[in-house]
């Protein structure tokens, strides 16, 4: 049994966000619909499973959805901050740098995440990564210290993560 | 004061928000003068103004509308979607080396951008962007 559910959903939680997003999508609640969302999440799953090799094996929700409002409430404050760069400080007097940042992250999952939270605070863009994925490559838009924006990644964003993938 | 009269005064005060921070976004896209820089400004300072210009629209559609729930996928996507394309824009400069050359990674040997297969290494474009 165990293993026929394992087959039919492969990726629990990518069913339930196709079938959330199927119904809001629609705009309004209806059984029908919830149906036809359930087997939308349940058939793409299947079908794509084989482009999500060695998906994260534990995931815990209640911590990302910490994590996104930590992670929202980070957003508003620092647009602020940048908007506040943009208008007042002249071009001579911006610092930008490069910032390494050394991951511990192993799992594509979460590294993907990390780079898109790094990219939507602002001050800071993630630009690439390292050929075998063990550092991130950061650009930030005005800094006299790359080591603290450093520590600010690892310590805010990449400790968390590492509790919700680990 | 009425549900209609605050959900009227809340969208007000998110339509302006989202405007001036999607202003802030423009100035900035003009004013800088590197593309890396550059890029800072309309990714994510434009993100938070398209963010509150449909929270305006949730507000007022789930108060005097008829339910505008997709209002909140639109953003979902938008925030998934904003990074890839900063993403990208940082990775064409990188690759062109029309910015600063990156320190090296610590761990492994070169950046992503720059590894480029060793039968190809003549075709590399230049500094200036010429090849």
């Amino acid at each position: 049994m165990n293993r026929f559910f394992a087959w039919l959903f492969p990726h629990p939680l990518l069913t339930l966000i196709l079938t959330v997003v199927w119904t809001l999508l629609q705009n309004q609640v209806s059984a029908g619909m919830v149906v036809f969302g359930l087997i939308l999440g349940t058939i793409i799953p299947i079908l794509t499973s084989r482009w999500w090799p060695d998906s994260p094996r534990k995931f815990k929700v209640g911590k990302m959805i910490s994590y996104c409002l930590l992670v929202i409430w980070d957003i508003m404050v620092a647009n602020v901050e940048v908007a506040w760069i943009v208008l007042t400080r002249p071009n001579a007097k911006l610092r930008p740098a490069w910032v390494v940042v050394p991951l511990d992250l192993r799992q594509s999952e979460a590294i993907t995440i990390l780079a898109g939270t790094v990219t939507l605070t602002p001050g800071t863009v993630s630009a690439d990564l390292s050929d075998h994925g063990r550092s991130l490559l950061v650009h930030a838009l005005d800094t006299d210290d790359p080591d603290a924006v450093r520590n600010e990644i690892k310590n805010r964003y990449e400790r968390r993560l590492k509790e919700i993938f680990e | 004061m009425s549900w209609d009269i605050i959900a009227i005064y809340a969208t007000s005060a998110a339509l302006i928000i989202g405007a001036i921070f999607a202003m802030v976004g423009a100035i900035g896209l003009i004013k800088f003068n590197d593309t890396m820089v550059r890029m800072h400004a309309p990714t994510k300072v434009g993100t938070v103004g398209i963010g509150a210009l449909l929270l305006a629209s949730i507000i007022y559609n789930s108060v005097i509308g008829d339910g505008a729930i997709h209002s909140a996928l639109v953003m979902a996507f938008l925030f998934v979607t904003a990074p890839i394309s900063a993403n990208f824009i940082a990775k064409v400069n990188i690759h062109k080396r029309s910015c600063d050359v990156p320190p090296a990674p610590e761990g492994d040997d070169t950046w992503a951008t720059l590894n480029v297969p060793e039968a190809d290494r003549e075709i590399e474009p230049q500094k200036d962007g010429a090849a």
